[in-house]
């Protein structure tokens, strides 16, 4: 009886594990032409059942996010208080209400919004304050196509989730730029080749180059450690996998909060089912079956 | 309601009082000493881990939709605002959606099982029958819920699948069109996608009433396939099965949690991420993971409608398999023949799934044979591998089932369950 349980149950858990392969691997449709880029696959700090965003990184990522990416592209399903919230960038513990938090708020007074002044009924411009949402970096979608040779900027907020390859496929893309160009891509004026796109042509043009932003020490809490993390150097490579940081946190917000409630919770059900087993076999102890 | 002697005794005043008006008290005491079959193998707990299924979908789907939006222009918004902003929407939300890939992974080791087993042979024809619907139910259900996050995925397959009835000879032009309120998918189809998304939970719960009615009318099937003849076959349904259920359900919840928590977008597409535009198609457009296998059915075949009559066609076949199996022996243990072409069955639905996947015109891999005189590539396509597993989808219940039935010879089957348990487990009991 032991053995066929067993087995019954471990045809159960290849079938599952069969469908958890078959859901993540789906063959990563990188490259246009026939290029011979290789994806970079990083090892992401957010990664695996216990990963956690890496703080100073996303703190750099949102640093180039505001000094290169959002001069075109926004982040419409961001607030500025989320950049506080718990597991985000800039959370600490001494201001459990994001709206307080120095660091937010000085980020959302550094955007203009676009307001309505309740006198007079005019437009006006005013610093943002934590409870606004992101801008919008674009009056209309055909403003933004106006200003970008046809082509629209992408939201950002979710980029990380709606690209088959997630981080690795945002990180190498930001680096690709350099690729070499096979034969059979042709480029037309205002396109860029970019291996990771799909039929290798991209509208933007390469956005970061060495030295672009200047990286500043970074103070984080964690654990109840204070550490300073030095400031590296801002190359390509660096700056591209600090905004992919801070996307990743952008697409999946809430990650470090379902991890640890994921871990307990595995916890009590695996107890569970060892209580249920037990109970099982003592229940059934007089029942042959 | 059940097929068994009531052996409930309301022992306080205020019980015989409603056990006279309605007895309902009786009734779960009834269903607590259902009296099942004492081989019933984890195979069978799956009936228990669905119906929790339908409540999980039923009360999470009812919290989102407190806070969704089934407005285009909001849609895709506000599920975003309840995974960010929605006290514990960030575990609604996968719990719902995870939520229904793992109702149709339950489903479908139901079904399979109770193929295996002949669960659909007399007494209980109307059994299988009516979860034949719920599936089918269940089918409508998803793809209806698919649509309101508003994503590319979500857009694009609704407009396939509603393309399938323009299909429809005469009348499929109208007809698509008053089911999408519109000449395409449009602000008017999400809401009353919305709308029957709210409604047909319920319908299922209705069916899954009957269905468990039914069940208890015909009483279970059981992996031998011999109907309980003495009390010894039989054993009372608590504690000994909501002993062994509540396990299953644990190590059910168990890889629940798993893809909830770690990989809530493992049973998703990436494409689904980025909001409906109707001027943009994606580059391939494919369903969630539970409709490959019909998807595949019906690409297997180049004209329209014949693929969308195949595909109705896999369903249908389910609905008349009573009448199809010729043979009276329910089990397939004691039937090797029956047996082997079930594993086949079994091998070929993962196949369909595999085809529904894939590109029609990409070669299969490991079945390329190097390349014609004009460089294309030889060998079977998946067009080709979907067309064999369709054709051997149908031969098995339209053929094999049918013949086998008449001209097998099963094995000899034991004379009762209890001489079955006591045949394979003879340490555990003395023999009588």
């Amino acid at each position: 009886m032991r053995s066929k349980t067993l087995k019954t149950i471990l045809v159960a858990a290849t079938a599952i594990a069969g469908m958890a392969i078959g859901g993540t691997t789906i063959a990563f449709a990188a490259g246009g032409g026939n290029s011979d880029y290789e994806m970079v696959h990083k090892h992401w700090h957010f990664k695996g059942m216990r990963g956690s965003y890496d703080r100073a990184a996303a703190q750099r990522g949102y640093q180039v996010y505001r000094e290169v990416c959002s001069s075109c592209h926004a982040l419409e399903q961001l607030s500025f208080r989320h950049l506080g919230d718990k597991g985000a960038p800039y959370f600490d513990k001494a201001y459990p209400n994001p709206n307080d938090n120095p660091y937010v708020k000085t980020f959302a007074a550094d955007w203009t919004i676009k307001d309505i002044d309740e006198e007079t009924g005019d437009v006006i411009e005013r610093p943002g304050i934590p409870a606004d949402k992101f801008p919008m970096i674009y009056d209309n979608p055909a403003a933004a196509r106006a200003s970008n040779g046809g082509s629209l900027p992408p939201d950002l907020s979710v980029m990380v989730s709606a690209r088959t390859g997630g981080a690795d496929y945002l990180y190498n893309l930001l680096i690709a730029y350099d690729a070499k160009k096979p034969d059979d891509v042709e480029i037309t004026p205002g396109l860029y080749y970019n291996p990771v796109m799909d039929g290798g042509k991209i509208a933007m043009a390469p956005p970061l180059s060495d030295g672009q932003v200047d990286y500043a020490p970074i103070t984080v809490t964690e654990n109840g450690e204070t550490k300073v993390i030095p400031a590296p150097e801002a190359t390509v490579e660096q700056m591209a996998a600090d905004v992919t940081e801070f996307l990743a946190w952008s697409a999946d917000p809430k990650m470090e909060q379902r991890k640890s409630i994921g871990f307990a919770t595995m916890l009590y059900l695996l107890i569970l089912s060892v209580l249920m087993w037990f109970s099982y076999k003592r229940v059934w102890r007089n029942v042959s079956h | 309601m059940s097929g068994h002697p009531s052996t409930y005794e309301p022992k306080y005043a205020a019980t015989k009082w409603m056990d006279q008006r309605l007895p309902i008290i009786r009734m779960g005491a009834d269903f607590m000493s259902f009296p099942s079959p004492r081989n019933l193998n984890y195979w069978w707990t799956f009936g228990g881990i669905l119906a929790l299924c339908l409540v999980s979908q039923i009360i999470t789907g009812i919290i989102l939709a407190m806070h969704y939006v089934p407005h285009i222009d909001h849609a895709f918004d506000s599920v975003q605002r309840i995974k960010r902003d929605v006290p514990f929407g960030w575990l609604l939300q996968p719990m719902h959606a995870v939520g229904a890939s793992m109702f149709f992974f339950a489903v479908y080791v139901h079904m399979f099982r109770g193929l295996y087993y002949g669960s659909y042979k007399a007494p209980r024809e109307l059994l299988w029958i009516i979860g034949c619907l719920i599936y089918l139910v269940m089918m409508a259900t998803g793809f209806l819920g698919y649509t309101l996050p508003w994503g590319q995925m979500s857009f694009w397959g609704a407009t396939v699948i509603t393309g399938f009835f323009g299909a429809v000879p005469v009348v499929g032009e109208s007809l698509q069109e008053w089911l999408l309120g519109g000449y395409s998918v449009d602000n008017a189809t999400l809401n009353r996608f919305f709308a029957l998304h709210f409604l047909l939970p319920f319908v299922i719960a209705a069916l899954v009433g009957l269905h468990v009615w039914a069940l208890h009318h015909a009483g279970q099937n059981n992996p031998v396939g011999i109907t309980p003849k003495t009390k010894q076959d039989t054993l009372a349904f608590h504690p000994f099965y909501t002993v062994k259920d509540g396990f299953a359900v644990c190590m059910f919840l168990l890889i629940f949690a798993f893809f909830i928590f770690y990989q809530p977008d493992a049973l998703g597409h990436a494409d689904n991420y980025v909001r409906a535009d109707a001027l943009k198609t994606p580059a391939h457009i494919v369903p969630e993971w539970y409709f490959l296998p019909f998807y595949a059915i019906l690409r297997a075949v180049p004209d329209k409608l014949m693929g969308i009559l195949l595909m109705l066609g896999a369903i249908a076949v389910l609905f008349v398999l009573p009448w199809l199996d010729t043979s009276k022996v329910r089990s397939m243990r004691f039937r090797p023949v029956a047996r082997m072409f079930f594993l086949v069955f079994l091998f070929f639905c993962f196949i369909l799934g595999w085809c529904g996947a894939e590109t029609p015109d990409d070669m299969v891999p490991f079945m390329t044979f190097g390349t014609n005189a004009a460089g294309e590539p030889m060998g079977m396509n998946f067009t080709w591998l979907s067309r064999i597993a369709t054709f051997y989808y149908f031969a098995f219940f339209l053929i094999i089932l049918p013949v086998l039935g008449l001209v097998e010879r099963p094995k000899e089957r034991p004379d009762s369950i209890t001489k079955s348990v006591l045949g394979h487990d003879q340490a555990a009991a003395p023999a009588e």
